[in-house]
């Protein structure tokens, strides 16, 4: 049996090839309400009686809390509480989610700051009244006395005291296999690199927002606006504001994009459902813009010092890398797992005999950071690939060339490497590494473009070419269910414990339900990120959902379908082997006439007052679990042709491929559509966006002018090859997460091609590259 | 992000402006509001009253007078990027008003708001201030007429007195011979400039009659580069000319911040400020 | 200083709304909070990323800067205005056909700023139709799908105009 397939489910692998509507790019089912104005976000959702929320937030990068003087504030029209830290002196910090890392504890961030304040943005006090302009007013009267501490803003300077006793080094992810120290004795060459990457983040176009409200005649707690990871959440804030779970429902409306930064527990939710417990109203907050910036999650800042070991031929027989990473002024709910994504991923598509990393996971006095699309991984792409641009250029190789020779094999998976991440082994499970290279080279006409490119520079431009490859991960188990049910009209509902966050859940799920049924996947509603629907679920995150959720779908439409077959088979008086559905009605499979019953008919000869139901659980429906001890590994290679402007050191994107094997695409326009957009932020990360410090800690790119998303006029043409070569072979779908490779290396593919316009190989060695930067590379200076 | 209390008036017209302004105290005129409304919102600014220009007759047209072009202050960047007028005589106008925020907020944002906000990297400053544009200033007292160049005071800060508005812009037509260009660099597409560069040639046979070269983003003010167009002036409009002329702004200084050093707004006014000549002197030529 | 409320109607999809707010009140705010258009979406309140963009008096404008008071009088244009019993319009539905939305947050201002062009410029070049459509932010789509929406919209109702 494969691993993470059940018995059950082996029976019934997706076959190759598209199905009835699973492989087609159909219309999307959550579109309707989104055009018409009529979905549900957070900010949509308002409760009679409410009070707003707003959040007086800390002006300074580190100091020591003296005073936070409410008295003016409370004073405010409009205004029913103001609560500083001693109101929530009961809740404990945020907590993080489980990891084997130990010794986090002492570095949680507390709801509202109580002797020290950490961060510019940080909670400090909370104002609750009857309208949002008047909780704004308020607010500013809420004077905060605190004395200045001296700043740390650099993870790679020497830790300084974060508390008596603890220093803001709280751990450094260690992963190592083989000789390292021999094989770097051995080498024919040692290539050393000294390599950025700038913080920045999700940045999802819809603000947070959480909505708590406290229906005291069932004593039940509800907060909306929520996402992500609903169950672990309300699991979270039951246990910290000491409620039974069972008495806290989340619900997920519209999600205005998540991107890793939403839907993590925030101080801001925590906070909303203390007030409505607490002041018996319900409790709206709205983030806005400026507080996005400063509040939610940050990511990306890394610094590395990297050395590969290499043969006379260009293969790596070691590397050895040192990173600090910037985790900003808290542990948040992620634990350390960006910087063990980043030490567990950084050897990628190549063979590596020895491996030695050290990730020193830092605080500073900036935002705290967490996951952003493709974690660790846009960051230990553009350092890898970096080093294999390096060892190509000292050995005199092709950078293709020196790809080819490291890559893995096909022949050679699964490819386990001695590597853990996120408390699973690595183990590669199928891949064509060269074959798609193949296919994406011949796609871009690089060898063509290499000609063309040289007869330009040759007419006085500066244009180059580069390329990246990946490797991806996804499905991060443990365990999804779905439950599917069909009513007496044929309707069909499927509860999963996934949450969406825009990316086109609601179709692929019934996509997959619909093919198994043979059903209209229109008529599928699907409902998620709702505790109140399904006790468990693992949310949407580390491009799970297709995989984990989309794989109980598929086993529980099965169910549901075999469950079908058999009522039909006795109300038709046919063996259920010779029956099929097709559009809702179950019928002869061979398509000879005869008797048939609709799906609805069945469902009711199924309800609880049907005779033959007398001593079985009623209805059509089933609920089905789908487990999965490792990740499914999708792997892609980004190519890019750009020109620079001498004048001004502008960079212009030319043409852009990304080439990425998912497995088996359940919607290839929907997976398009990710890998598009998730170009256009590796865009951003790569050319435009940064969170930006002063010297004394003040953020510098608080508003949409200072923090620059791409528009449509930055955004090239992106030509896109989606692979079906290589299903996983963990899952009965065949499918590997298609959310992040469109992001992941976007900044090593334009550094490759930045040196290469340049003719200065190594040039680029930090992100974003600045138009500045490439005027003085162009001077020829560093 | 909700802008503080204020009290709003909604006059009609330039008297009644005028006497709120005599009135009241810590007053804000409202114009088209692309740049007073998201301070308004992010309360970096705090008026206990907003007079809104809105619906005040009198402050919007186009109209060619003398050699002049006369543009109220209230008329709407997109109304003149559109003007057919302003097309055939001022066409360096329309080339930077295509560089000014984008097709949306130019539906709101007026030329006389852009003028009196006076951001270091407007657009529109730097084409008045190449253009030498006489601004009409009324107050109580009547109106003053007052030349561009004595417009900034400081950072962001006008030559207007508190009881004071701007009403009219006027923009003299160069003469026949003459070609202009507008080039920037900014980030994205729509964002404010680095650095701009206007420039306005009036070529006689082969020589250069006037030159006119503004930058934009370098300072707190536009930057009249005085210098450079004496070098020009005379001269043939070559490739070596317009080199020496853009190797003055080797010597400007420049404002500094992390994502623009100034020795890279130096380099940009340099680039930006040939490149405009090379296409000044090319529609000259026509 | 005062905070005086103001009474005013305003002209909403061609049905007038009685509303009493502050002068501080932001158009946006009021269309949301006061009269339940919950359509127009606000994502930075700022001014740059267009999420909120409306039509007043047919033009394309940021709802977030300008005031309810400033909007009396004038047309005002909100997605909720665009599919007329319930069915979508041709520029809906290109959206949907071109997968020129993900989450859906921009989409009301993106549609709005569509609509705009089709109406007083459905022949649009393809650079200024790039320029036009730079106003607006979108963090799900890289935009391409939006720009082919935009102009498929634009072509099906070229070709049932000549029919």
């Amino acid at each position: 049996m494969m691993d993470g397939i059940t018995p059950e489910a082996a029976r019934h692998i997706l076959p190759a090839g598209p199905g009835k509507v699973v492989g087609r790019g159909v219309a999307r089912i959550e579109d309707g309400p989104l055009l018409r104005g009529e979905g549900r976000f957070a900010a949509d959702v308002n409760f009679p009686r409410q009070l707003h929320m707003r959040v007086v937030r800390a002006e300074l990068a580190h100091a020591r809390l003296l005073r936070v003087d409410a008295s003016a504030a409370r004073t405010m029209p409009g205004v029913v509480a103001v609560w500083t830290a001693e109101d929530v002196a009961e809740i404990p910090p945020i907590p993080f989610r489980a990891t084997k890392v130990r010794g986090l504890e002492p570095y949680c961030q507390p709801v509202l700051a109580r002797d020290r304040l950490r961060y510019v943005g940080e909670p400090v006090a909370v104002v609750f009244a009857d309208d949002a302009y008047r909780a704004e007013d308020a607010a500013e009267m809420v004077v905060v006395e605190a004395e200045e501490l001296p700043v740390l803003l650099d993870a790679t300077a020497p830790p300084a005291e974060f508390a008596p006793g603890l220093d803001t080094e709280p751990t450094v992810v260690r992963k190592e296999y083989g000789e390292v120290g021999a094989a770097f004795r051995a080498a024919h060459a040692v290539v050393e690199l000294e390599l950025s990457v700038g913080r920045h983040s999700g940045v999802p176009l819809e603000t947070r927002g959480a909505i708590a409200r406290y229906d005291a005649s069932s004593d039940v707690l509800e907060l909306h606006g929520t996402a992500k990871k609903q169950h672990w959440n309300r699991d979270e804030i039951a246990r910290l504001l000491g409620r039974p779970p069972n008495g806290v429902h989340l619900f997920e409306g519209h999600v205005g994009g998540g991107f890793g930064v939403r839907g993590e527990l925030y101080p801001e939710d925590l906070l909303v459902c203390a007030a409505a417990l607490r002041l018996r109203r319900p409790i709206k907050w709205i983030e806005d813009r400026r507080e996005h910036f400063v509040a939610t999650n940050h990511s990306r800042e890394q610094h590395h010092r990297i050395r590969a070991a290499v043969d006379a031929e260009g293969r790596l027989l070691a590397i050895d890398d040192a990173f600090f990473h910037d985790q900003g002024a808290y542990v948040r709910t992620h634990g350390a797992r960006v910087a063990d994504l980043a030490a567990g991923m950084l050897p990628g598509p190549y063979r590596l005999p020895a491996y030695r990393v050290a990730g020193h996971f830092r605080l500073t006095n900036k935002t705290p950071a967490a996951t952003y699309r493709a974690p660790g991984r846009f960051e230990t792409t553009f350092v890898r690939e970096r080093l294999m641009d390096a060892i190509a250029h000292r050995l005199g190789l092709d950078p293709v060339e020196v790809r080819r020779r490291n890559l893995v094999a096909a022949a050679e998976m699964p490819f386990a490497r001695p590597l853990d991440t996120l408390g699973t082994d690595i183990i590669l499970d199928s891949g064509d590494y060269e074959g798609l290279l193949d296919k994406a080279l011949a796609r871009f006409g690089w060898d063509a473009m290499q000609e063309e490119l040289a007869a330009r520079r040759a007419a006085g431009e500066c244009v180059g070419a580069g390329l990246a490859f990946f490797v991806e991960k996804s499905g991060l188990g443990p365990s999804d269910g779905v439950r599917i049910s069909i009513d007496a009209t044929g309707a069909v509902e499927l509860v999963s414990g996934a949450a969406s966050v825009g990316q086109g859940v609601e179709t692929v799920l019934a996509q997959i339900c619909a093919e198994a049924l043979g059903v209209d996947y229109a008529r599928v509603r699907v409902v998620h990120g709702r505790t109140d629907r399904i006790e468990f679920g693992n949310g949407a995150h580390a491009s799970r959902v297709t995989v984990m959720s989309g794989s109980a779908t598929w086993e529980a439409a099965l169910a549901v379908r075999e469950m079908a077959l058999e009522t039909a088979g006795t109300l038709l008086q046919l063996p259920p082997s010779e029956l099929t559905i097709a559009e809702g009605v179950v019928c002869r499979a061979d398509g000879a006439t005869g008797p048939s019953v609709t799906l609805a008919e069945v469902a009711r000869r199924m309800g609880p007052n049907a005779p033959e139901m007398r001593g079985r659980t009623p209805g059509l429906t089933a609920e089905r679990w789908f487990w999965s001890d490792h990740m499914a590994y999708p792997y892609g290679v980004h190519l890019a042709q750009l020109r620079i402007d001498r004048g001004t050191g502008a960079v212009t994107v030319e043409r852009y491929l990304v080439a990425n094997d998912i497995g088996r695409a359940i919607n290839p326009v929907l997976v398009e559509g990710q890998i598009r957009g998730g170009f256009a932020q590796g865009l951003g990360g790569a050319l435009f966006e940064e969170f930006r410090y002063d010297p004394q800690g003040q953020p510098l790119s608080t508003t949409f002018a200072d923090y620059l998303i791409p528009t449509i006029a930055e955004m090239p043409v992106v030509d896109v090859l989606i692979a079906e070569d290589a299903p996983s072979p963990l899952n009965p779908l065949g499918v590997k997460g298609a959310g992040e490779g469109g992001t992941n290396a976007v900044g090593a593919a334009f550094a490759a091609a930045v040196d290469d316009a340049l003719r200065r190989p190594g040039a680029v060695t930090s992100l974003p590259i600045l138009p500045a930067q490439v005027r003085r590379m162009l001077d020829g200076a560093a | 992000m909700k802008p503080a209390p204020f009290a709003y008036h909604d006059p009609r017209s330039i008297e009644e402006v005028l006497d709120l302004l005599a009135s009241l105290d810590n007053a804000r005129l409202l114009a088209g509001g692309q740049s007073l409304m998201p301070m308004l919102n992010m309360r970096v600014a705090f008026p206990d009253h907003l007079i809104d220009l809105n619906r005040v007759e009198g402050l919007t047209g186009i109209m060619e007078e003398g050699g002049s072009i006369r543009i109220g202050a209230m008329t709407r960047q997109r109304d003149i990027e559109e003007s057919e007028v302003i097309r055939a005589r001022l066409p360096l106008l329309a080339e930077a008003l295509s560089h000014v925020g984008h097709r949306q907020t130019r539906n709101r944002g007026t030329i006389g708001g852009s003028l009196c906000n006076l951001d270091p990297s407007a657009e529109l400053v730097a084409v008045a201030t190449a253009l030498d544009a006489v601004l009409e200033v009324q107050g109580s007292a009547g109106i003053r007429e007052l030349s561009i160049h004595d417009f900034p005071v400081g950072f962001m800060t006008p030559a207007l007195a508190p009881e004071e508005m701007l009403t009219a812009i006027r923009l003299p037509v160069p003469p026949a011979g003459h070609g202009t260009a507008f080039t920037e660099f900014a980030r994205r597409h729509g964002d404010y400039a680095i650095v701009s560069a206007a420039v306005l040639l009036v070529l006689e046979g082969s020589r250069i009659a006037r030159a006119s070269l503004t930058l934009g983003g370098v300072g707190a003010g536009p930057l009249r580069l005085r210098t450079a167009e004496a070098m020009l002036v005379g001269g043939a409009p070559s490739e070596a000319t317009f080199g020496a002329a853009a190797a003055e702004c080797a010597g400007i200084e420049a404002m500094s911040d992390p994502q623009a050093p100034a020795w890279y707004r130096r380099r940009l006014s340099a680039v930006l400020t040939r490149r405009a000549l090379e296409t000044a002197a090319a529609r000259a030529a026509v | 200083m005062s905070d005086a409320m103001h009474d005013l109607t305003l002209t909403l999809n061609g049905q007038a709304h009685a509303i009493r707010v502050e002068a501080r009140r932001t158009l946006a705010d009021a269309l949301r909070e006061d009269c339940g258009l919950t359509g127009t979406h606000l994502g930075c309140e700022h001014g740059v990323c267009g999420a909120c963009t409306v039509l007043m008096d047919g033009q394309p404008v940021r709802a977030c800067l300008l005031f309810a008071v400033q909007a009396e009088g004038r047309a005002i244009r909100t997605v909720e205005g665009l599919a007329k019993g319930g069915a979508l319009n041709p520029l809906q539905r290109a959206f949907a056909e071109n997968h020129a939305l993900q989450c859906g947050y921009c989409t009301p201002g993106f549609l709005m700023l569509g609509t705009a062009i089709l109406e007083t410029d459905p022949g649009i070049s393809d650079e200024a139709l790039v320029e036009a459509l730079s106003s607006n932010l979108c963090r799900c789509t890289g935009y391409a799908n939006i720009a082919r929406a935009i102009r498929a919209a634009a072509d099906a109702m070229s070709t049932e105009g000549a029919a």
